[in-house]
This record gives structure tokens, C-alpha cells and sequence, in this order.
């Protein structure tokens, strides 16, 4: 045991210790400051209480918005995904004319058109439909920015589905209707929930969408409520905000903990490079 | 129906290399199958893109005349793009947030991430990295104000830890504070795809690597490298895409103060509907576009390069 090697296992841990103080800090404040009994902007070992809790459900808004978040996400994450895997499905499955063009310019435009830059023409088109407010409106604009990558990375997926699987079930005299049901979708099934879950966590965060689209309070989901509690008044509401972070967090969270135990959170050749 | 005829041309259409129609899903129903998403991708990505084209070229605005009856003004938008202080100032401070959080920071630490974790214990190897997906995965608006919570001025944790009152650090150092943020935030990723491409790099080389006594940062340059280089590429690419396009830095700074960190697509924000230059903003999304669709481009290259 060299004087380097020691050094160098100190150098490391120190290092890690540093990455991990960077991480976690701003984190724990999600833990702590829902708790205190007078939630600062600091962090500190909180006086437990559950109060806060009482009193965030008492807004009038908190709950109704997680109820809009959940409404605007189960539809932008059905139509993603129901959409996509049809999609996916017959583009890995079937020669249509152009395909490969139309990969192409899903693959491009998948990073190309963001909801950045394309924020000002969806927002007038969306005004001239009367659509504003509308929370189907707004989460079929988040479905079809999510589309383009859901198709590649479930087509992606399912070229790796064996076609023999198909192609025994029809000599065994399935309709394709039967092939769909009973041999392609138990075994795609991985690739879907993945897709599943990353549309759902993509459109649970998303912040500009809503923001733009979504101008009444009432319709509002989480992610713009919350914006709207840091700026009443110039200072930020924190009886409410702490509990309310953490309410909003709780289902992302899971879902990456079901995932990460499932599946592991590894690139399995997802991202070709 | 289930006679070995049946198996014959499928059989055939194996052989010939290319499959057809395995499934027997038929053209017709296959076209029917991608049309759902065809017309949602159509609506609201194809068109606001192609729209941005002509509003980019008219005088239109939110609210007064120019709201109803827009006039085409050419060019006009994008000349007043080139003598406008504020965009060339937003131009450039995108550029710095690009270069800060993603091509140096998000980079670096997802790489060294990667690196320094592969023979780490198993325990320690998991919290860092769960650490490092939670702030990727939290939702933005969540993971923004626990970052205000950190940079306060008064009673914020890093003035705390500091014994430092007074500090802003949100209006005095607001670039840094939101090129820190992203890199915390998006890290994740580069060091994902970073840890997978290290598993790729064969273990014999970095044992040949470590009796010749070559230091770490040596092998890193010398033997991990070259086998990663299309990587390194793919990444600072996509991230680099992704943080430009990052509306997220609004919601900690909201451009200012006084817009020194105002990027991109908070300047088009802004433009548009709290200035209600539209035909203006829309100017601006179409260079971001522009922009986009040459780093998109070069991405696929490589991709193609590589396959």
C-alpha cells in the first residue's frame, strides 16, 4: 500500500464527496423544509410538524391543479404512446413507400422543432382555434412534440423483436389482427412502458407548454401553479410551496424507482453513437 | 391454411434480405397505423415550423393593428435582429450558457461521473448516480426553486454555509448561477451514455495502460479516448442542441436582471408575448431553428457515418 495509492484514494473520495454535496444539497431542502415548522429558504434540521401539509391542501388551487397535471398527462401520455406504438409497429413491420425518408425526418425533426422555438406560432394558432385554456388542446401539442421520438426509439425497439415470433403465428393460421393482440404486444411490452414512462415524465415537467397555452388559473397544471406561488406578491408563499414541490415530485419519482428496479437506468443501445 | 405453402414466401422475402410484410399487416393498414401520428406531428410541429417561416416575415403583433391585418415586411424583422443590443447580447450570452453547462460542464462531470464510478463500491456507485438521475428526472419548475432556495439572498443555504449575508448571487452572478444550475440539472445524461460507451473499452487495454505506468490522465487521453471519440461527439452535440433550446433558465432568473441572462428562447418569450412583437419573435425562432437544424444535421451524419 504505496503513499500514491493512498493519496489517491483520498483524492477520489474527496472528489466524490464533493459531487455528492453538489447533488444532494438542493435536494434536501425537498425533504426537510415541507416538515419545518417555519420553512425557510435555508437548509436546516426542520421542527417536524405536518402542518404544512394541512394547510397546502387548503389552497385553493393545489389540488385542483395536481388534478390538471394528471389530466393534461394521462392524455398527452395515452395518445403518445397509443400512437407511437401503432406507428413504431408498422414501420418496423412494413415496407411502406418512403420510410426511410420519413425516419429520417422524424429523427430530425424530433430535435429540430422544439417547443422554444416554435412557441410563437403554436401559441397564435392555438389563439386563432380558441383552443387557449383548453387542457386537450394544450396536451395534444405536447403529445405531437413527444411523437417524433417516441416513433424512433419504440421503432428502434421493436427491429429488435424477433419477426419469427410473426411469421410461426401465421403459419399457425392467426389473422394479423390476432398476431397484434396475442404475440406483438406481450412482447413489446418493455419497450412500450418505457415509452410510457418517459412520455410521462416529459410531459409532467413540461413547464413552457402550459405556461403559454394555459392562461387561466383553473385550468392550470402543477408546474405553472407553482410558478405562480413563487411570484404572489414578490415574496414566495412557503407554508405552501415546500409541500406542494413535493407533492408534485411524488410521481416522477416512483416511476423512476419502479424503472430503475425494472429495467436499470442504463442506455441499452438506445442512443446509437 | 397452416400448410408449409403458406411459409414459402415469407421464407423467400427473408432470403431476399429485405422483409416486406411479416405480420401481414398489409400496406393499407400499415399506412393507416402511422397515419394517427402523422397528423398530430403534422399539426404541431410541421406547420408551426413552416408558419414561422411567413409570421417571421410580417410586421404581426399580439395586440393594435398589426394584430389584425398583418403586413408581409420582408426581411425587415431579421435586419432589425442584426442592430437590436438585446438579441446580439442574448446570442451571446446562449452561446456562453452552451459552452459553461453543457460542452464544459455537463461534459466533464458526466464523463469523470462515469469514469471515477466504474470501480466504485456498489453502494456508493448507486447513490451518486441516483443522485444524478433525481436532478435530471425532478420536474423543472420543482428543481428551479430549490435552486433559488440555494442562491437567496437572505437566508439561502449557500450564504448560510458561506456565513456570507448579502450576497444575490440570482442578480449579481445571474449566468453563472443559471450555467451551475444546468449542469446540475442535465448532467445526468452525459454521464448515462458516457458509462455505457466505458463499458465498451476493453479492460485489457486499460490493464496494458496501468503496468506500463501511464497516470490517469494519460490512459484517459492514450487508451479510453480513441474508443470513445464518436461519443464524446454524439454528446456535446445533443446536449448542446438540448441546452440551447433550454427554456428552464426563465424560470430562475427570468432573463434578468436587466437581461443579463437572458438567453435564446427567453428572449423570444419575452419578445413575443410580453412585448407582443410576434412577427419579431418569430424572426428570431427561425434562426433558432436554423440553428438547430445544422447541429441536427451533423448529428446525423455522424450517425450515419457510424452505422
Amino acid at each position: 500500500m504505496s503513499v500514491r495509492f493512498l493519496l489517491r484514494r483520498i483524492g477520489f473520495y474527496t472528489l466524490i464527496a464533493v459531487v455528492l454535496f453538489f447533488f444532494a444539497v438542493p435536494m434536501l431542502w425537498l425533504a426537510s423544509a415541507p416538515f419545518d415548522a417555519r420553512p425557510g429558504l435555508g437548509l436546516r434540521w426542520p421542527d417536524w410538524t405536518l402542518d404544512n401539509v394541512g394547510k397546502t391542501l387548503e389552497h385553493p388551487n393545489t389540488l385542483s391543479s395536481l388534478l390538471n397535471s394528471l389530466i393534461l398527462c394521462g392524455i398527452a401520455t395515452a395518445v403518445t404512446t397509443v400512437c407511437a406504438a401503432l406507428a413504431a409497429y408498422a414501420l418496423s413491420r412494413v415496407r411502406i413507400p418512403g420510410r426511410d425518408l420519413l425516419l429520417y425526418l422524424l429523427l430530425l425533426l424530433s430535435s429540430v422543432v422544439t417547443g422554444t422555438a416554435a412557441m410563437v406560432p403554436i401559441f397564435v394558432m392555438m389563439f386563432q382555434l380558441g383552443l387557449i385554456n383548453s387542457q386537450y388542446g394544450t396536451a395534444l401539442v405536447i403529445a405531437g412534440g413527444m411523437l417524433p421520438a417516441a416513433i424512433f426509439i419504440l421503432k428502434d425497439f421493436m427491429d429488435s423483436v424477433p419477426r419469427s415470433y410473426e411469421e410461426s403465428a401465421r403459419v399457425f393460421g392467426a389473422s394479423p389482427g390476432q398476431v397484434l393482440r396475442h404475440v406483438v404486444l406481450p412482447v413489446a411490452r418493455p419497450g412500450i412502458a418505457t415509452i410510457l414512462v418517459w412520455a410521462f415524465v416529459n410531459a409532467w415537467g413540461n413547464f413552457l407548454l402550459p405556461f403559454l397555452l394555459l392562461r387561466d388559473v383553473q385550468a392550470q397544471p402543477a408546474a405553472v401553479l407553482l410558478r405562480t406561488l413563487q411570484d404572489e406578491g414578490g415574496s414566495a408563499n412557503l407554508t405552501v410551496i415546500p409541500v406542494f414541490s413535493l407533492l408534485y415530485s411524488i410521481p416522477v419519482v416512483l416511476l423512476y424507482l419502479v424503472v430503475s428496479k425494472r429495467y436499470g437506468f442504463r442506455f441499452h443501445g438506445g442512443i446509437k453513437s | 391454411m397452416s400448410t408449409p405453402v403458406d411459409l414459402k414466401p415469407a421464407a423467400e422475402r427473408s432470403a431476399a434480405g429485405r422483409v416486406a410484410d411479416v405480420a401481414g399487416l398489409g400496406i393499407g393498414r400499415a399506412v393507416g397505423f402511422v397515419l394517427p401520428a402523422l397528423a398530430l406531428i403534422g399539426l404541431f410541429l410541421v406547420f408551426p415550423a413552416l408558419w414561422t417561416l411567413y409570421i417571421g416575415i410580417t410586421d404581426y403583433q399580439l395586440t393594435g393593428p398589426a394584430a389584425a391585418n398583418p403586413q408581409v415586411i420582408g426581411f425587415d424583422n431579421f435586419l432589425a435582429a442584426l442592430n437590436d443590443g438585446l438579441f446580439r447580447n442574448s446570442l451571446w450570452l446562449t452561446v456562453l450558457f452552451v459552452l459553461g453547462s453543457a460542452v464544459i460542464g455537463q461534459n466533464l462531470l458526466g464523463f469523470g461521473l462515469a469514469y471515477l464510478l466504474r470501480g466504485a463500491v456498489p453502494w456508493l456507485r448507486r447513490l451518486t448516480e441516483s443522485l444524478v438521475l433525481l436532478a435530471w428526472i425532478l420536474p423543472s419548475t420543482v428543481v428551479a426553486f430549490l435552486w433559488i432556495a440555494v442562491l437567496d439572498r437572505d437566508g439561502g443555504t449557500l450564504n448560510l454555509l458561506l456565513a456570507n449575508e448579502g450576497t444575490a448571487w440570482l442578480v449579481q452572478y445571474p449566468l453563472i448561477s443559471i450555467i451551475l444550475f444546468n449542469t446540475w440539472r442535465g448532467t445526468a445524461f452525459s454521464m448515462l451514455l458516457y458509462s455505457s460507451a466505458l463499458a465498451a473499452v476493453p479492460p485489457s487495454q486499460l490493464e496494458t495502460a496501468r503496468l506500463v505506468g501511464a497516470n490517469g490522465w494519460q490512459t484517459v487521453r492514450d487508451v479510453v479516448f480513441p474508443h470513445i471519440r464518436g461519443h464524446v461527439l454524439t454528446n456535446t452535440l445533443l446536449i448542446s442542441l438540448w441546452t440551447a433550446n433550454d427554456f428552464t433558465p426563465f424560470l430562475l432568473t427570468a432573463g434578468g436582471p436587466n437581461h443579463a441572462s437572458e438567453t435564446l428562447p427567453v428572449f423570444i418569450y419575452r419578445q413575443a408575448l410580453e412585448g407582443g412583437q410576434l412577427g419579431y419573435a418569430s424572426a428570431i425562432s427561425l434562426l433558432l431553428l436554423l440553428a438547430n437544424l445544422l447541429v441536427a444535421g451533423l448529428y446525423l451524419r455522424l450517425l450515419r457515418r457510424r452505422a
